[in-house]
């Protein structure tokens, strides 16, 4: 277990540090950015690569970080109004899931057919995050167009836990939640399509925010399932993903989902966190039976933690949950065999010929897409254009539409019971590398209490919530709102994780294994 | 290329009944795209009026264009139709190259207008009514060009180049209900249709409405089935036939082969087919079936277009009087007979004319120049007659011109050549060019005494009583004053000179 001593300024202690702790000692001038970037980049130097190394990087943005960084520092420097415009998280590094499109540096989305391709355009996200003055570091590994739970469906081999390098990071941001875990970076973006970002986020130690459909812009995320989709923070505190969500949040005139209304101050719900005459609902279908042992003990001692603050806890029922995964691996599939058929070789990425004459268009579309795409995907694309066949509409993707709408109405109605819902983020804790690979329905199973708020387009929460007994891994407890009650999380997801902090007498991480071979951590143990 | 075989028209109408079916796309000439912010412009260099969003990008989502949905509007209320308080966007998916994202958005289960007609008055003046069943809306293709191999068509090609200019464009597509009952002036009506909903988009300034620059583009499909028989025939579908003219024959071409493949007694296979404007004959394109599977679902990254009532009745309100209401209108103003009136139409200088008039001319005046002068310069430069640079007011300050006696009429064609060589407005080519007609009797006075000294004898006679002689001195006068004077003035002068009563 490492000691963080907040006060220091070297290199160990600096990766270490909350983006909202970093940022506090950059304005104070007691640190600079080009510090801070140059210590997370020693540290991806460090853990990210070789056999065992964490794999959470796609592509290192070493150069352009570090240019970032010194013109935040240069600004800072000279004083001024200029300065004193800067964002509050300026010069505080963030990493971005590969899924989400950047100019000057690769994207891939995980796969083969994008391998090598550069985007010529910023999604809004990074737009946001460059008009902020965030370095970005580099582009990390997901599920191959973030269709997996594990990240081992990525064509760049899979990420590794930090808990444990031979098990899962979640899946399909495992590459975002690992970074931060691992103390690569502060800040990451993910993406989360059926629980995406929180899933990975429950078993790697961190928090991770699915925002209200519409509250952050889609626009240059590449899209798996548009209606489901939706980009949101990564990071080590409920704090943290406040502010990063604040920088990326609000209307975007080029999505069209996006909705109109300005954010609510989500920074201020993080910062005075109060859950007192709050009325929290357990999700009873979503706990129990089919859920590890580990990971019911600690979700019921955040119960208790909460009911001690002065929430008043609520059972309600959510009869429709059963029949949301079914309908999320239809309608998921549905729209990706759609989004994704762009990929074709006609204008960008992967093409190749076939070997044989005659050379169509048709067979070169499919030649490419049949080396392009990993099982995983053409297993989903397959579904989708199956679901949505003649004959087939209505039995399947119609079936499925209207399943969504009874989650939506469960949701409607848990609301009346209560402000706030609460359930494990996810059934286990991080199952080994390879366990489900060949079994999709294992693997399905792990979204089954994080999709209910994708097919509603509320606002879900994973944080940390302790460690299992039987396997000291990492357990997530998700806290979900109404639609736009984004706020709610942070009020409530502070509360809860200042009480577990202080029971457990720091960050959860602090209790994450030290890394093979990384010399800043030694050197903080030397201390 | 095999030939079908035909039966003569006539024959064909003896023993079938036609029955015909219109899909008129029409592209809107918004600023922007349908659902992108690049330029919607024709003729540019390829790939050039592109963005993310229209290469179809990863990542890229579409935004809705207003005023294309306001032109949509306008085009349903000018067709009568019912407009859809709500309605959306669907994926109809193929892979093709020339749509980037290997769907087209399109509307499907509920279209912006629907339940219309359209009146189509035929030449004799017989009017047909034809139902429309929807206009809705959606993006242009990319435009593909087959290289290497024959006629440019994909088959047999080596490659084939794409411009996605044109992807993305605005399109409407108006399509007919099953029209019956047309009879032998089926292919008349096909044209009239086709013109008529040409001109609609054209008055309503939604399309450029050129047909030759795809901007209206008509599928035609016909079926026929025996006289007296309820049931629709099988139908072929005559793609893009791009000229009003074509679309007549197409349709006539179509009858002739369908009524030859029933009277052989094998079914007319469903099929699309190819115009073929060299020979006016189809050819085999691909087979069309009801089933066709384009997998249509609502397009998630739309969100549903919202019409509300009273933006659909401010819309209403704008609306210009329509075409075929405003012709009987203006031929009554104007006091032409119906062949003056269909030659100004057929001249295409029906709003010039309109225009003119506005400025000051009179209705015969107004005509005298267009007709008379206009068209036919604008024939010899091949453009139109609007396009010749010709403004009301020059027109109007012509005949003001003449009317005062300044010029005369062949003075002022010669103003107006003037006027288009860009010397300037015709009062600044006539001071150029010292063209006035002389009036002033000054000098007309000392020509006269000049022409009349010149020739004692003719004089002589004149003051005899012979006054039909007088032309040799004014002849002498005009050919003094260079044609400039007015002969009817100089004959005065030179009668009241001699003392002899006109």
């Amino acid at each position: 277990m490492t000691e963080l001593n907040p006060a220091g300024t070297d290199a160990g202690t600096l990766i270490r540090l909350s983006a909202a702790q970093l940022a506090a000692k950059l304005a104070a001038g007691e640190v600079t950015s080009v510090e801070i970037t140059r210590a997370c980049l020693d540290r991806i130097a460090q853990v990210d690569g070789g056999e065992r190394g964490i794999n959470a990087f796609l592509h290192v943005n070493a150069e352009e970080a570090l240019a970032v960084a010194a013109e935040v520092d240069a600004i800072r420097a000279a004083g001024g109004p200029e300065a004193d415009a800067l964002h509050e998280l300026a010069g505080v590094p963030i990493a971005v899931k590969d899924l989400i499109v950047t100019v000057g540096q690769p994207t891939t989305a995980g796969s083969k057919i994008l391998e090598g391709w550069h985007s010529p355009y910023d999604a809004t996200v990074v737009a946001r995050l460059r008009a902020a003055k965030m370095p970005i570091l580099g582009k990390t590994n997901l599920d191959e167009f973030a269709m997996g739970s594990s990240t081992e469906h990525s064509a760049y081999g899979p990420t590794r836990n930090p808990w444990d390098l031979d098990r899962i990071p979640g899946g399909s941001g495992g590459g975002s939640a690992a970074a931060v875990a691992a103390f690569e970076a502060p800040l990451a973006l993910g993406t989360d399509t059926g629980g995406s970002i929180r899933q990975p986020g429950a078993v790697t130690g961190t928090v991770g925010v699915k925002p209200t459909y519409g509250s952050v812009s889609r626009y240059g995320a590449i899209a798996m399932a548009s209606s489901l989709d939706q980009i949101g923070p990564v990071t080590r505190t409920v704090l943290d993903s406040a502010l990063l969500h604040q920088v990326i949040g609000g209307h975007d005139p080029k999505d069209s989902t996006s909705l109109p209304e300005p954010l609510a101050d989500l920074v201020a719900a993080a910062r005075t966190g109060n859950v007192e005459g709050l009325r929290i609902g357990i999700i009873k279908e979503l706990h129990g039976e089919g859920y590890q042992a580990g990971v019911e003990n600690r979700f019921n001692e955040a119960l208790e933690l909460l009911k001690d603050a002065g929430a008043t806890i609520v059972e309600v029922s959510c009869p429709n949950f059963q029949y949301a995964l079914g309908a999320y691996y239809l309608i998921m599939p549905s729209e990706a065999s759609s989004n994704l058929a762009k990929f074709d070789g006609v204008r960008f990425g992967l093409r190749v010929l076939p070997t044989d004459p005659p050379l169509t268009i048709e067979r070169v579309m499919a030649a490419t897409r049949a080396a392009g795409f990993g099982d995983e995907v053409k297993r989903r694309i397959i579904l989708g254009t199956y679901a949505l066949s003649a004959g087939y509409y209505d039995a399947y993707y119609g079936s499925a539409q209207k399943v969504r709408t009874l989650v939506q109405r469960d949701f409607n109605a848990a609301f009346e019971q209560a402000d706030v819902l609460i359930s494990p983020t996810a059934p286990t804790t991080a199952f080994k590398l390879g366990e489900k690979l060949d079994d999709p329905l294992a693997m399905y199973l792990n979204d089954v209490a994080t999709i209910p708020a994708n097919l509603a387009g509320v606002p879900g929460l994973s944080l940390p919530g302790g460690l299992a007994d039987e396997d000291g891994l990492p357990v997530g407890i998700q806290l979900l709102a109404p639609a736009r009650e984004d706020a709610r999380l942070y009020r409530v997801g502070a509360v809860l994780e200042s009480l577990l902090e202080a029971k457990w007498g720091g960050p959860l991480l602090a209790q994450a294994p030290d890394l093979a071979g990384a010399p800043a951590l030694e050197a903080q143990e030397a201390k | 290329m095999s030939t079908d075989a035909t039966l003569s028209f006539e024959e064909a109408m003896e023993k079938y009944d036609p029955v015909l079916g219109f899909e008129v796309h029409v592209e809107l000439n918004t600023k922007t795209k349908m659902f992108s912010s690049a330029p919607n412009v024709f003729g540019d260099e390829p790939n050039t009026n592109v963005n993310e969003v229209d290469l179809g990008l990863p990542g890229v989502l579409p935004v809705v264009n207003r005023t294309a949905i306001e032109s949509s509007i306008k085009i349903g209320l000018a067709l009568n139709c019912s407009i859809a308080e709500s309605c959306t966007f669907a994926r109809k998916q193929y892979f093709y190259p020339d749509t980037p994202k290997n769907f087209q958005t399109s509307q499907y289960e509920d279209p912006i207008a629907y339940d219309g007609y359209l009146d189509i008055e035929l030449a004799d003046g017989t009017v047909f009514r034809v139902e429309i069943e929807r206009a809705h809306m959606e993006e242009d293709a990319g435009k593909l060009t087959h290289m290497g191999g024959a006629a440019g068509r994909i088959q047999g090609a080596d490659f084939s180049l794409v411009d996605y200019n044109r992807s993305g464009v605005p399109l409407v597509e108006i399509v007919t209900k099953p029209i019956e009952g047309a009879g032998s002036r089926a292919p008349e009506l096909a044209k009239a249709y086709v013109a008529a909903v040409r001109e609609i988009v054209k008055n309503l300034g939604v399309s450029d409405a050129r047909m030759e620059r795809g901007n209206v583009r008509c599928d035609a499909n016909v079926s026929l089935r025996p006289h007296g028989r309820e049931r629709f025939g099988i139908r072929s579908e005559t793609k893009n036939v791009n000229s009003l003219r074509a679309v007549e024959h197409a349709v006539r071409y179509e009858i002739q082969r369908h009524a030859a493949v029933l009277d052989n007694g094998n079914p007319v296979i469903q099929e699309t087919r190819h115009w073929h404007e060299d020979t006016r004959t189809t050819t085999s394109g691909r087979p069309k079936s009801d089933a066709d599977d384009y997998r249509y679902f609502p397009e998630p990254d739309l969100v549903p277009v919202v019409a509300s009532r009273e933006w659909v009745e401010e819309l209403r309100a704008t609306l210009p009087e329509p075409p075929a209401a405003r012709r009987k209108r203006l031929q009554a103003d104007w006091g032409y007979s119906e062949l003056e009136f269909r030659d100004v139409v057929n001249a295409g200088v029906l709003d010039e004319i309109e225009e003119t008039i506005a400025a000051g001319a009179s209705a015969s005046v107004a005509r005298k120049w267009w007709m008379g002068e206009i068209v036919g310069r604008a024939k010899n430069a091949d453009v139109d007659p609007g396009q010749l640079g010709v403004a009301p007011a020059t027109i109007v300050e012509l005949a003001k011109m003449v009317d005062d006696g300044k010029i005369n009429n062949k003075m002022a064609t010669a103003v107006l050549d003037g006027v288009l060589a860009g010397e300037g407005t015709p009062a600044e080519i006539v001071e150029a060019r010292g063209l006035a007609v002389v009036s002033d009797d000054g000098p007309l006075l000392e020509a006269i005494d000049a022409a009349l000294a010149a020739q004692p004898d003719v004089a002589e006679k004149i003051r005899g009583g012979k006054v039909q002689a007088i032309g040799a001195i004014v002849g002498g006068v005009m050919k003094a004053t260079r044609g400039q004077a007015d002969a009817g003035r100089v004959r005065e002068l030179i009668l009241a000179k001699l003392g002899v009563e006109g």
